[in-house]
């Protein structure tokens, strides 16, 4: 009896001078829940792409069920019972769940046989793993977690019987995750293969069976979940012992320096995305905001930038106002010790196609110290990008590099030295790790807590729970738009998660 | 992963794609020429004959090159913005209002290098002003600049009828031109360059013109890569976002960046008018403005790149008119359609063979460290 559900043996491929995966052998137990950790760029995805037919393998066999298979494309990979839940959905907004579910699957060229007999496919499929969703509801007027249910009822629809899940938990609550992890123990129960691909360590332990560990396009290690630990884990992942808590003393919190009052964001379309949000950061605390993705928390974060206008409220600076409504100018604020690191390095913290030292000068560029008049000087650009990389260990340290070539955790410290060396009295900075390896977060974390001990006044955006928790000396949560709490750090996860699912949020609102 | 294709040494980026995607174009335009029932052969020979055989066709072959190199600039710095200027052909047009009004005031009481410097300004002062309008409604109105751009070229042809036919004639005259210039208009050959490599510039325009595109291209080198408003330029061009970020105005970027290509665009005028003609014509641009987009594709938007490729549409210019002219089976036509195959491979499907090429270094690189573990083993 042959109880493998699928083997990778030798696969190897390579972009150009890129060596994405080298020499991966992997096998995963039918029924098991696998997981594959690694840190960004570590080759997971490529892997997962090979499996699933968007690559092809410059060298290597894939084996399903024991028997070798060719896997050209999407269709091929569904053909042999490989299906997959991307990280960013794969969705028609305005179809309807049942439409979503058949769509490329219709069976034939007139709709309405098709419908009829999709839509009793997809009810088995609700009883028989317990994936309730209403067939007719619209996606967009589905929360993320639904919509997520949809993408594995689409792969079940194809009759799947190997899940590949890539981050799943990226875009949900606590709550909305823990909901997941059921439903995969469910799929589990019912003979389902499930790989899922993640960089949290936490989901791994949880509710896997076993765990892969790529580094570097290699795959280092396979090991039993339960026999394992997140600190050996954490090790193989980046190939040396990490700390992974952070140390910090007792905040010293002086005088107020950002103080934002009533303030209230629309989006292009009027859609209010930031309501009447009030909140102060003193010099030397760090204030977090939590919240799932999506809940106004970049748009705050903008708007205090002066990137997005906002439609009313005031924010003080120092003391003194800032023209959020009108046209604040965020080349002004900078010399008003404001700095920001955004929360999209890739379309906005940096361009890409710079050389690493053009990148260190983005926004200050009209520094007395960069120009000569009309000119750049281009000897202080270099030498003060060439202290800035070995200050924040940038590497490769080469600052004639583009900057597309760096790493994500390289590229982030680019923005953070930066904004950090430029002695600002206020920091704002969004998702600082996201994308960013874990050795990377730790050196980021460090900084942050040291910003704090100058006595700069540091507000914190980030979805990562743990590391709001980590960081911040004050929560604040947000849920559509307003902040529904304010917390401290020893909160319990639990208690912040139903705020940010906007539970408990509405009761306090009410008294 | 995000970056498909790994960096290429430069010589292989700048110097052997670009060399082997005019090769492929030269092949395929051989085959158009045997498709007609022409010896390609003899045609290339032409075309290399016509553009270098004598002192006399390398003086043509650089007078088209100084109009090319000016209008690729002009591309190019917008480019760099991120704004795809395709009324170079107007703005050009236009420029020649400022060079004619300079030569038209002055030409009979001052010398020519009091009126050119005057004539300078005037051009690009006219070409700015007919690329400005364009930029001004982009960055307030938000109307898309290769809408525009492309409109303002119609206009700028029906103005140039007008002021042609009836402003600046002189009167009596039954050609829609302005009168021929005094010697005060008319710019000095080049002859004494070409003398230096024993070259006999016979009738060719080439004249100083030239000397000014060159600086020009210096020019915006410094712009773009060495002051602070080039840097803005390049971030707006690759990520508006980044550039709302760095607190850099789109809009005041816009205008000055469409000004400036409008300007360069413009200055093109003084080669045909002051340097060939000395008088303005109808028509004068020829279709310079558009070739200046292939230009700058070809150059990659880097003033070391839009020389060369300048030059080389120069020599499809002078020796096709040349393959036109010894071989009557051969139209002007197929000339056309040989550039177009030229902007096809070189600008359209530049990356056609980079991934080939990329997988031949990939494996050259990997044997090379191959070398270097087994010595350090």
């Amino acid at each position: 009896m042959n109880n493998i559900a699928i083997e990778l043996r030798g696969i190897d491929k390579s972009f150009g001078l890129v060596h994405a995966n080298r020499n991966i052998n992997l096998r995963v137990r039918k029924g098991t829940i696998h997981g594959i950790i690694g840190e960004n760029g570590a080759g997971k995805s490529t892997l997962m792409s090979i499996l699933y037919g968007f690559y092809q393998a410059d060298n290597g066999e894939i084996l399903v069920d024991g028997k070798p298979v060719s896997i050209r494309d999407p269709n091929a990979a569904i053909s042999v019972g490989i299906g997959m839940v991307h990280q960013h959905f794969m969705l028609v907004e305005n179809f309807t769940v049942l439409e979503n579910v058949m769509l490329g699957a219709e069976d034939s060229q007139i709709l309405n046989k098709g419908i009829a007999k999709a839509r009793q496919e997809l009810k088995r499929l609700e009883k028989e793993y317990a994936l309730e969703v209403n067939p007719d509801a619209l996606i967009e007027e589905l929360p993320v977690g639904l919509q997520q249910r949809v993408e594995i009822l689409k792969a079940l629809y194809r009759r799947a019987d190997i899940l590949i899940l890539d981050e799943p938990t990226g875009v949900l609550t606590p709550a909305e995750a823990d909901h997941l992890f059921r439903i995969l123990g469910q799929l589990k129960a019912q003979g389902k293969t499930i790989i899922l691909i993640t960089h949290k360590l936490r989901e791994i332990m949880a509710i896997t069976d076993e765990v892969s560990v790529m580094r570097r396009g290699e795959m280092v290690a396979t090991r039993t979940t339960r026999e394992t630990s997140v600190e050996e884990l954490a090790e193989l992942m980046v190939g040396r012992r990490v700390l992974l808590r952070v140390e910090k003393g007792e905040s010293n919190p002086g005088d107020v320096k950002l103080a934002v009052q009533g303030l209230t964001v629309k989006d292009s379309r009027g859609v209010t995305m930031v309501d009447t949000v009030s909140f102060e950061v003193r010099a030397g605390e760090i204030v977090g905001i939590a919240g799932v993705a999506g809940n106004g928390q970049s748009e705050l974060l903008e708007a205090i930038a002066g990137i997005r206008r906002a439609a009313s409220g005031t924010v003080l600076l120092n003391g003194k106002p800032v023209d959020v409504t009108g046209n604040a100018d965020p080349a002004e604020l900078r010399d008003r010790g404001l700095a920001h690191v955004p929360e999209d390095r890739h379309h906005v913290g940096l361009v890409l196609k710079f050389e690493e030292c053009e990148n260190a000068i983005l926004g200050y560029h009209h520094d007395r110290r960069f120009a000569n008049g009309m000119f750049l000087n281009i000897d202080a650009i270099r030498k003060d990008a060439e202290e800035k990389i070995a200050k924040y260990d940038i590497r490769p340290p080469n600052a004639r590099l583009r900057t597309a070539n760096f790493s994500g955790g390289n590229q982030q410290k680019v923005v953070l030295a930066r904004e950090m060396e430029r002695d600002p009295d206020v920091l704002i900075i969004g998702q600082p790790t996201r994308g960013v390896d874990v050795g990377a977060i730790e050196f980021i974390h460090k900084r942050i807590i040291e910003m704090r001990d100058q006595g700069k006044a540091v507000l914190l955006v980030s979805v990562e729970l743990d590391e709001i928790r980590s960081l911040s000396d004050r929560i604040l949560v947000m849920f559509a738009g307003r902040v529904v709490g304010e917390r401290s750090p020893e909160a319990t996860e639990g208690e912040l998660g139903l705020l940010m699912a906007g539970v408990e949020g509405r009761k306090e609102a009410a008294e | 992963m995000s970056t498909p294709y790994a960096k290429l040494p430069g010589w292989v980026e700048y110097g052997l794609i670009p060399l082997i995607n005019l090769a492929v174009a030269f092949l395929v335009a051989g085959l158009v020429v045997l498709l007609v029932g022409e010896n390609p052969l003899e045609a290339a020979y032409h075309l290399i004959n016509g553009a270098f055989g004598r002192g006399e066709y390398i003086g043509f072959t650089l007078y088209y090159a100084t109009t090319f190199i000016f209008t690729g600039l002009a591309v190019a710095v917008a480019f760099h913005a991120g704004l795809f200027n395709i009324g170079g052909e107007g703005q050009a047009y236009v420029g020649g209002i400022g060079v004619a009004l300079a030569c038209l005031w002055l030409d009979q009481t001052m010398p020519w290098y009091v009126v050119f410097p005057l004539a300078i300004v005037g051009s690009a002062f006219f070409g700015a002003l007919w690329a400005f309008l364009p930029g001004w409604l982009q960055a307030k109105r938000g109307s898309h600049i290769v809408i525009t751009t492309i409109m303002f070229n119609f206009i700028a042809s029906s103005l140039m009828v007008y002021l042609l036919t009836r402003v600046l004639k002189p009167l009596g005259s039954m050609a829609p031109q302005t009168r021929t210039f005094a010697e005060g208009g008319q710019l000095p050959k080049l002859d004494w360059l070409l003398s230096i490599f024993g070259l006999n510039i016979g009738t060719a325009p080439f004249n100083i013109s030239f000397l000014l595109a060159l600086a020009a291209a210096f020019a915006v080198w410094l712009l773009i890569w060495r002051t602070r408003l080039g840097y803005e330029m390049r971030t707006m061009g690759h990520s508006p976002s980044a550039a709302r970020y760095a607190g850099i105005s789109e809009s005041r970027i816009t205008v000055i960046a469409m000004m400036i290509s409008g300007g360069l665009a413009g200055m093109m005028a003084l080669n045909p008018i002051m340097g060939e003609q000395f008088r303005m014509q109808l028509d004068f641009v020829q279709g310079a403005g558009f070739v200046g987009i292939a230009v700058a594709l070809m150059g990659r938007s880097h003033p070391g790149g839009i020389i060369p490729a300048a030059i080389l549409f120069g020599v499809l210019y002078q020796g096709g008119a040349e393959i036109a002219f010894e071989m009557p089976s051969i139209s002007r036509d197929m000339i056309v359609i040989i550039q177009g195959l030229v902007i096809l491979f070189a600008g359209a499907l530049e990356n056609m063979f980079r991934p080939a090429i990329t997988r031949a270094f990939a494996a050259r690189g990997q044997r090379a460290a191959a070398v270097v573990q087994t010595k350090g083993a």
